[in-house]
């Protein structure tokens, strides 16, 4: 029995917790949440795509610094041709795991099972119009129009073999009313650096270093067995790293930051994560149905929108509900993504007087009542932030009534536009400027501005906001979306607080980057010895 | 005894079927599952598509009742919205851990909650007594998952005698994964073991205290040292025996108890149970899920009543038509 060596190291590790990795290639993971789903296109969610990436490959990988690079696909770039058209040459000699070649045909077959309609993933590929093989190692990928950034939305996308999925009966990604389990939801056939060797959903998944892999010599690959349990409860968590049972957690809950760092044997490595935290006013409505004010919509007053911001202490929030693990931001995008500047990310210091002053010429010298609308298991401490919030709006008037319930609750009022004010936070994956304005900026249609609580709605940003999807003249795109980014900054559209930071506690000799996306690529990760 | 069997029997099912239906009614107060179901890239057509497929769209009697025929007509409990998977085949398959766990905390109560409480009956004033029954009050004052993390640091963290999380290594017998037959098995069990049947021992162990002082009060126990029966055969033989029936009634409701509270533990644990599927359940608003689960629990308190009941009118001749006057 293959666990048994596990468990035995698992004990051994406890023992020897604090000098060394008892088995140094041997890797005890765990973070809060498991995969959901082993089938790559059935979820598009963060623990389902790390432990996804260890087993399966896109043709485009992210790499921990979440800056893309060659996988199955050794290069790429817009036809002569047509402009259209995206060419990608795969890498050739790729190997599935059962030993099947990797060729165009699977690349045309599981693009096409990612837009089928039951898949999470077909949202990122809707501008695909056709995906074609040209011989085995060339694909081409024709859009509606042009479009710039396409291989920016295929580095979660992963291959699969056509001839296993055909075999095992999942040519489509399950139907949440197919009334039993498919065989892609707890096996496995990729190419990538780690064989699946058994799977327990919510208690243990087993990997085995793939001996085969293209990328040995490219990659550290010293990991030679990963053993991957979430572990729910975070002081639990935190205590089976300081007992030495597992040597990486995710998710290292802040107030046990200083005492994972000052254990021996362990250390705390920490970077921006890809994911802003904002609050979202209804600014364009007449009339709120969540406040006091009887026929008017109180938000709809810039002045009050620059009062509330200029109230909000994010100094106080960074120090007092962060623990100072967080980066006070003055725009909804973190760094890393394109459209950001200095300019943007800088956020007024905290003036209650100037900001009472500017809600004494909106009228509103008195206050108002309104509802606060805040998630309390979704964001690092949201519901403290709430809280805080709470009394940092009291200061100018605002009397606010805070609601904070489970995200399963929460995020409905914002998609059906039904809360004011609410608490909302976003990650960028495609890392472009376009994606934030696509959801949460362009007025809600069909297709677009799906999570748009503010209301806003315009058409000449509309316009722009389209206009992004198809300019192919980088210079004249990132103008146009400095061009939104002043539109949405002047008119105080969102509150940003912060971008979050990421925390993982691991052993000592162990040298592995946070990666800003929170997605682990063991195949990088080295053992100081 | 038929008809008495039969009208409970039917009086266990119209239990059964409102437990359901409150279930349903309050499963859309937990949250919209589609949400859930969907990634963040979803467009308002996607959240209509899923909402249909799902049913979701109906009210909730009729999703109760589309619930029910799958139930009764193809046994099927229908598909966890949040693995995909059977979700009898889930249930099936997490269920020995828990009930493994249950076991193991109902024994370790009811032997130490039968011993201590004899012990302090007997020794009422010895200082042994004294920290015994003053240390119990941990047992029912402290909240479970505090009780749960406070063992983990000590055990786990600062002495590393045993695992913070998890069942060890299990095997499987047919269908049934069993930790009893390894070392890390049987040590993954003994602190969850404690978290869950702390409270229960506490319990158990003052019962039994209390019945024991009154029963060594009385007159048969006076007389049976009259006759000059030896201490050991007085406390255990006749003391003992007489307070053992509550202790038994109140035991075998609380093994229902346990199986159904340990949630908390199973999430301190992060032990693969029932327990913690259902909090997984809830967090992602999986409703087929949860409405097995609640069924199973009422039918599983819904049963152990049944028993007792039955047990009742079997043991006390009172309950029968033809009862006969016996005493002690």
């Amino acid at each position: 029995m293959k666990s048994r060596s596990m468990i035995v190291s698992v004990a051994a590790a406890a023992l020897l917790a604090t000098t060394t990795l008892a088995t140094a290639e041997t890797l005890n993971w765990a973070r809060a949440g498991d995969s959901l789903t082993l089938d790559p296109h059935s979820q598009n969610e963060g623990p389902t795509h790390a432990l996804a990436q260890q087993i399966y490959e896109p043709l485009i990988s992210p790499d921990m610094e979440a800056k893309p690079i060659p996988s199955l696909a050794t290069s790429w770039g817009v036809s002569a041709d047509n402009p259209n058209v995206w060419v990608f040459k795969l890498r050739e000699g790729v190997k599935f795991h059962d030993g099947a070649d990797m060729t165009a045909e699977d690349v045309v077959f599981s693009f096409n099972r990612a837009k089928h309609e039951s898949s999470d993933m077909k949202e990122l590929l809707v501008t695909i119009k056709e995906v074609r093989a040209d011989g085995d190692y060339t694909v081409e990928i024709e859009t509606d129009g042009p479009n710039p950034i396409l291989p920016n939305n295929l580095t979660n996308l992963f291959i699969m073999d056509k001839g296993w999925a055909e075999a095992n009966d999942v040519v489509v990604p399950a139907e949440f009313d197919d009334g039993e389990e498919t065989f892609a939801v707890r096996n496995a056939n990729g190419t990538g650096p780690f064989v699946l060797e058994s799977r327990e959903p919510d208690t243990k998944t087993v990997l085995k270093r793939n001996d085969n892999y293209w990328g040995i010599g490219q990659f550290p690959m010293e990991v030679t067995q990963i053993n991957y349990t979430p572990i729910q409860n975070a002081a639990t968590r935190v205590a089976a790293l300081l007992s030495g049972e597992v040597d990486l957690i995710q998710d290292v809950p802040v107030q046990d930051l200083s005492r994972v760092a000052n254990a021996d044997g362990l250390k705390v490595e920490n970077a921006a994560q890809n994911r802003t935290i904002f609050f979202g006013i209804n600014s364009a409505d007449d009339d709120l149905t969540n406040d006091n004010v009887e026929g008017k919509n109180p938000f709809k007053d810039l002045k009050v929108r620059q009062a509330m911001s200029l109230a909000l202490d994010r100094d106080a929030i960074k120090q007092v509900v962060m623990r100072g693990q967080s980066a006070p931001t003055g725009v909804i995008i973190p760094p890393f993504v394109n459209g950001w500047t200095e300019a943007l990310d800088a956020y007024p210091k905290a003036d209650v007087a100037k900001a009472q002053a500017l809600m004494a010429e909106a009228g509103y010298g008195d206050g108002f009542e309104i509802t606060l609308h805040c998630p309390n298991d979704r964001y690092v401490n949201d519901e403290a932030i709430c809280q805080a919030m709470v009394g940092m709006m009291a200061k100018i008037g605002i009397d606010v009534n805070l609601v904070a319930q489970t995200k399963a609750n929460h995020f409905p009022l914002i998609s059906g536009k039904t809360t004011d004010f609410y608490l909302l936070g976003w990650g960028v994956p495609t890392f472009d400027s376009e994606y934030v304005f696509n959801f949460l900026v362009h007025s809600t249609t069909d297709d677009r501005g799906s999570w748009n609580g503010t209301r806003f709605s315009n058409g000449d940003v509309d316009a722009m906001i389209q206009s992004l999807g198809s300019d192919t003249n980088i210079a004249n795109r990132d103008a146009t979306i400095g061009k939104i980014w002043k539109v949405v900054q002047d008119e105080q559209l969102y509150l940003p607080i912060h971008n979050q930071v990421l925390n993982w506690g691991m052993k000592d000799g162990i040298t592995f980057p946070v990666q800003p996306e929170d997605q682990p690529h063991f195949k990088f990760m080295t053992f100081g010895k | 005894m038929l008809a008495f069997t039969i009208r409970r029997v039917s009086q266990s099912l119209v239990v059964l079927l409102i437990v359901g239906l409150v279930a349903f009614s309050l499963f859309r107060f937990v949250g919209d599952p589609v949400e859930n179901l969907l990634g963040q890239e979803r467009t308002v057509a996607d959240i209509e598509r899923v909402r249909t497929q799902l049913g979701l769209d109906q009210s909730f009697p009729v999703q109760y009742l589309n619930f029910l025929k799958g139930v009764v007509t193809e046994g099927n409990f229908g598909v966890s919205y949040r693995q995909g998977r059977p979700v009898a085949d889930i249930i099936a398959e997490r269920a020995p851990a828990t009930l493994e766990l249950a076991f193991v905390s109902a024994l370790f109560a009811i032997v130490l909650g039968i011993g201590f409480g004899v012990y302090t009956a007997i020794n009422r004033d010895g200082w042994i007594s004294n920290v015994i029954m003053t240390s119990s009050l941990v047992g029912v004052s402290l909240p479970t998952f505090l009780i749960g993390i406070l063992l983990i640091y000590l055990f786990a963290v600062e002495l590393g005698w045993l695992p913070s999380f998890g069942r060890g290594e299990t095997v499987m017998i047919g269908g049934w994964s069993t930790g009893f037959l390894t070392t890390s098995g049987l040590k993954a069990l003994i602190l969850p073991a404690i978290t869950l049947g702390l409270y229960q021992m506490t319990l158990i162990m003052r019962l039994v205290r209390s019945e024991m002082l009154e029963v060594l009060r009385s007159d048969y126990i006076k007389f049976a040292r009259a006759r000059g029966l030896s201490q050991k055969a007085v406390h255990y033989r006749h003391a003992l025996k007489n307070t053992l029936v509550p202790v038994i009634t109140i035991t075998g409701l609380q093994l229902g108890a346990i199986i159904a509270f340990a949630i908390i533990t199973e999430t301190v644990f992060q032990w693969p149970g029932v327990g913690l599927l259902f909090i997984n359940a809830i967090q992602f608003v999986d409703i087929p899920v949860m409405a097995t689960y609640l069924m199973l629990i009422s039918v599983l308190f819904v049963s152990i009543n049944l028993i007792v009941d039955l047990l009742y009118y079997m043991i006390d001749p009172r309950l029968k038509a033809d009862g006969g006057a016996a005493g002690h």
